[in-house]
């Protein structure tokens, strides 16, 4: 994802002279060829991400388009009142990007884990907010956001991730990555990957179960989500996030007033408030917080089962 | 205005109105007639709780007219009491203090890269100089060679809990600065030809940003607010206004 995304940002910068990207000292061996190329455009913060933040807004206030990057929590959480002041607020083009979803940086500890970051983001005003799930959304949410004119946050991982579906037509629209109507599986980033596992497993045992992409959680169309869980028994949400803000929030809130609609069970991270982490890969870790293939399979059934 | 609105914080206003004045009159190249050309110094007001001042003299310089100011911080009005970019002339909101100095160091970035010799001045208070976001960029603007940043400190030792000194001590504060790679300058804020002589030279030509620590007197040309705490606060009583306004022979 990572690379996809420096590719991707460097065709936007060689067709667009007002991109820049900045860096909090972090993107060793992936923003390099970007650097290279554009090296006028190109500026190393230091290890400072208010600073990063202001500045990218002072830039972009002066007519361009700034992309910071920085891993997980750092250019959003740490930076947070600079994001909402200095870029939301006055609506500066600033694009942050950050890499290490979720648990992609899993055995670095609960520091390096990116488990809030997009709802938090989303309470943002007028920014745009995107989780792609494989190098294909990846690709085409770098190439939305460089010309949308608008405060945006990238959400990527850092693994070499698989593209899960077809080509992407609508970044904006749910994207079916797998037919199926009795269960809909809602999943946002990469963990769609578990999802389609946990649907062929369930495939196996009778059950008709669809999986969909929703990367774009801000603005999210609720309209486009209605029609594509429309007729289903069950609609489950899965995120490589805490349920409180993150897709779960955002899906079952778009619900709420309908008369009819299909209970959402939600499956993502528990709170850790309080708790140590442990040391894992992102697939320890993932299993661990009760998101492996089989939990996911059998938190299916049970809501199934309970209906 | 403040009087009028029961709104706060005019010694802080007080302190940098001939800082104002001058960058407004005699440094600053910007245009009423037109607030976003591209090529216009900027000026970015980082202490955006001194809102006031920054209204009252975009109205002296023709950006809008004296009678809106009566609107401030009124139900609707865009007359905020934290500066607001809503108002013609401002170009940055702030007032969470420790923001103003990134995006001025942005805009100076972007002014050189463009090439059109547009000059960017930031005014800090002395109290907002304890956030650490000011010193990432204090360390940031000369190791970039920021040449067209300046940086104004109103510096009236006092902020909103007690003296600078007893809150959290700057001192040696202009060795701090200097000891960062910045071109320091020490004057008088009150002193308009020391402030227009020094302002003058930005870009200067050591290829350093520069800090102007103006030390001033906040409530300066009030008698009974000169130096006290307390009008960081308080806004003035019917009988107060009409005795500050003769002092400050409005």
């Amino acid at each position: 994802m990572r690379t996809t995304f420096i590719e991707s940002l460097s065709q936007a910068a060689s067709e667009n002279p007002d991109i820049w990207l900045l860096c909090g000292d972090l993107g060793y061996s992936v923003l390099e060829p970007f650097a290279a190329k554009f090296p006028d455009r190109y500026l190393n913060v230091g290890v400072a991400e208010q600073n990063m933040a202001g500045i990218a807004a002072g830039i972009a206030l002066s007519g361009k388009t700034v992309f910071i990057y920085s891993i997980g929590n750092f250019p959003t959480l740490r930076c947070l009142e600079q994001l909402r002041n200095d870029v939301c607020y006055h609506g500066a083009d600033v694009k942050v990007v950050a890499v290490g979803a979720g648990y992609a940086y899993g055995s670095q500890g609960y520091t390096h884990h990116a488990l809030e970051d997009a709802g938090i983001m989303s309470m943002l005003p007028g920014i745009e907010v995107f989780v792609p799930c494989d190098p294909m959304e990846v690709r085409a949410a770098t190439r939305l956001i460089a010309g949308s004119g608008k405060p945006s946050y990238l959400r990527l991982s850092r693994q070499g991730e698989p593209n899960l579906g077809a080509a992407v037509t609508d970044l904006r629209k749910p994207r079916v990555l797998r037919d199926g109507r009795e269960v809909v599986i809602l999943a946002s980033g990469p963990i769609a990957s578990r999802a389609l596992e946990a649907a062929d497993e369930l495939a196996g045992r009778g059950r008709d179960v669809g999986v969909v992409s929703v990367s774009c959680l801000k603005p999210l169309d609720e309209a486009a989500i209605r029609d594509t869980v429309r007729g289903a028994s069950l609609v489950v949400t899965l995120e490589e996030h805490i349920l409180r803000g993150g897709l779960f929030s955002l899906v079952a809130g778009a619900f709420a007033g309908d008369a009819q609609r299909p209970p959402v069970t939600g499956l993502g991270i528990p709170e850790q408030g309080g708790k140590t982490s442990q040391a894992g890969s992102r697939e320890a870790l993932l299993d661990a917080a009760g998101l492996s293939v089989q939990a996911i399979v059998a938190r299916i059934e049970q809501s199934l089962a309970a209906r | 205005m403040v009087h009028a609105a029961k709104a706060s914080h005019i010694g802080g206003c007080l302190s940098m109105a001939d800082i104002l004045a001058v960058l407004y009159t005699r440094i600053l190249r910007v245009d009423p007639a037109d607030p976003q050309s591209p090529n216009r110094d900027r000026f970015v007001l980082s202490k955006g709780h001194a809102t006031a001042i920054m209204y009252a003299t975009l109205a002296e310089c023709g950006f809008f007219s004296l009678a809106e100011l009566d609107t401030y911080c009124r139900d609707g009005s865009i007359f905020t009491g934290h500066v607001s970019h809503a108002v013609p002339g401002v170009e940055v909101s702030t007032g969470s203090l420790g923001h103003g100095l990134p995006i001025a160091i942005g805009m100076a970035l972007a002014a050189r890269s463009a090439g059109g010799g547009s000059r960017v001045f930031c005014l800090l208070s002395d109290g907002e100089c304890d956030e650490g976001s000011n010193w990432e960029g204090i360390l940031f603007a000369p190791h970039h060679k920021l040449d067209n940043l300046c940086v104004v400190v109103d510096f009236n030792k006092i902020q909103s809990f007690g003296s600078v000194a007893e809150v959290l001590n700057l001192d040696p504060f202009a060795e701090k600065w200097r000891s960062f790679g910045w071109r320091v300058e020490e004057i008088d804020g009150h002193d308009l030809d020391a402030l227009e002589r020094v302002l003058g030279t930005v870009p200067a030509p050591s290829g350093l940003p520069t800090v102007v620590i103006a030390h001033t007197v906040k409530g300066k040309g009030v008698s009974f607010m000169e130096n006290k705490l307390e009008w960081h606060y308080r806004s003035p009583s019917d009988e107060l206004l009409a005795q500050a306004l003769a002092e400050v022979g409005a």
